[in-house]
């Protein structure tokens, strides 16, 4: 199998702060990313913040708990960021932590890929009622018809990989 | 004991505990939090012939992605826990009176548990309105947060979080899209479908 990189440079997620070692496969660190992912899943049902009914709650302006919520983990996340930074805090390996820039693209549309992608994930957001993070958590509840919501949600992103070469970025 | 847990815990509980992850991940292993990623790395894991995989599933996605694979699957083994321990929270009842009132009008008659089951279930899925909801919602979810390289978790939090001004631009596009969506083809889809 070839492992030519993507040439469009992909902002987000996996593989941005550093190239990934051996050390991220041993199963010690694995066990700790699945007990980061147990805890937010857990948060995620009690805070209903995975329900479909607190989404058009959302988008209907009809309550403050999910602005609250976004709000306050992005207020954590930013005084956590300036942390790291300010005293050059490392990973448990010792190793430096670094976020990529998000890049604007080279297209003659400023932004394109992230105000046109971002409004048509936008309405599948109010539609499914769930973003992806969501979708694992209500599979996990019991909602078993979330599978194909999850098929459906890999038919769209297989189907950005063929238009990707067309799309504005 | 188990009422100090039950949901809805309120906002200024749960944001802060969901903004921990983001130190948490960065800690461990300099991972940054976002979790659409991981709908690239599973078509990327699907075995079919290099000639009919895009160029943009072809990487190492073991190397990229088995840390956030093995996320995800504790995202869905903590909301199993949390339902086996404390029941299926009722967020269709605990939403504000405005809301249960909105949907009862746009025909959501039984508004319980964290889906409405006129449509987010297998005999849902087989109704149009349920159809639309599921799949075609599902679709645009996995196409745009590709294309906006990054959703809630990527964009709304590690983004704004890291003040980038690009993950701003995709927040506002998310709720542009989500406003649209909930007060124009919503009423269409389960007012006219359902």
């Amino acid at each position: 199998m070839t492992t030519k990189p993507s040439t469009v440079q992909e902002p987000e997620g996996g593989a941005a702060s550093r190239e990934p070692g051996p050390a991220d496969r041993r199963p010690l660190a694995l066990l700790g990313y699945l007990a980061i992912g147990m805890f937010l899943g857990f948060v995620f049902i009690q805070s209903e913040v995975v329900s479909w009914y607190r989404i058009q709650e959302m988008f209907r302006f009809q309550s403050f708990h999910m602005y609250g919520i976004i709000g306050g983990a992005v207020a954590v996340a930013v005084i956590s960021l300036q942390l790291i930074k300010r005293f050059d805090i490392r990973t448990v390996d010792g190793e430096p932590i670094r976020l990529a820039p998000k890049q604007w693209g080279d297209s003659r549309i400023p932004g394109a890929r992230y105000w046109i992608g971002g409004t048509l994930f936008g309405v599948g957001w109010a539609m499914l009622g769930a973003c992806p993070g969501p979708i694992f958590a209500l599979l996990g509840s019991g909602v078993t018809v979330l599978i194909v919501a999850l098929l459906a949600a890999l038919l769209g992103t297989w189907a950005y990989a063929l238009l990707r070469p067309y799309l504005p970025h | 004991m188990r009422e100090f847990f039950e949901a809805p815990w309120p906002w200024y509980v749960a944001g802060p505990l969901i903004g921990l992850v983001v130190p948490l991940l960065l800690l461990l292993g300099g991972k940054v939090f976002g979790i659409s990623v991981n709908l690239r790395h599973i078509c990327a894991a699907v075995p079919v012939p290099d000639r009919f995989r895009p160029s943009f599933f072809q990487y190492d996605w073991k190397g990229a992605g088995l840390w956030n694979l093995t996320f995800v699957i504790g995202i869905a083994i903590g909301a199993f826990l949390a339902v086996l321990l404390l029941g299926t929270p009722d967020a269709g009842q605990s939403v504000s009176e405005a809301t249960r009132a909105d949907l009862a009008e746009l025909g959501v008659a039984d508004a319980h548990g964290l889906v409405p089951n006129d449509f987010f279930t297998w005999s849902g899925l087989a109704t149009p309105a349920g159809f639309v909801l599921i799949v075609v919602g599902g679709f645009l979810v996995g196409f745009g947060a590709r294309y906006a390289g990054g959703c809630t978790s990527g964009h709304a939090i590690s983004g704004l979080a890291d003040l980038q001004l690009p993950s701003l631009v995709a927040v506002v596009g998310f709720f542009a899209g989500g406003l649209l969506a909930t007060h124009l083809l919503l009423p269409l889809v389960i007012g006219g479908g359902g």
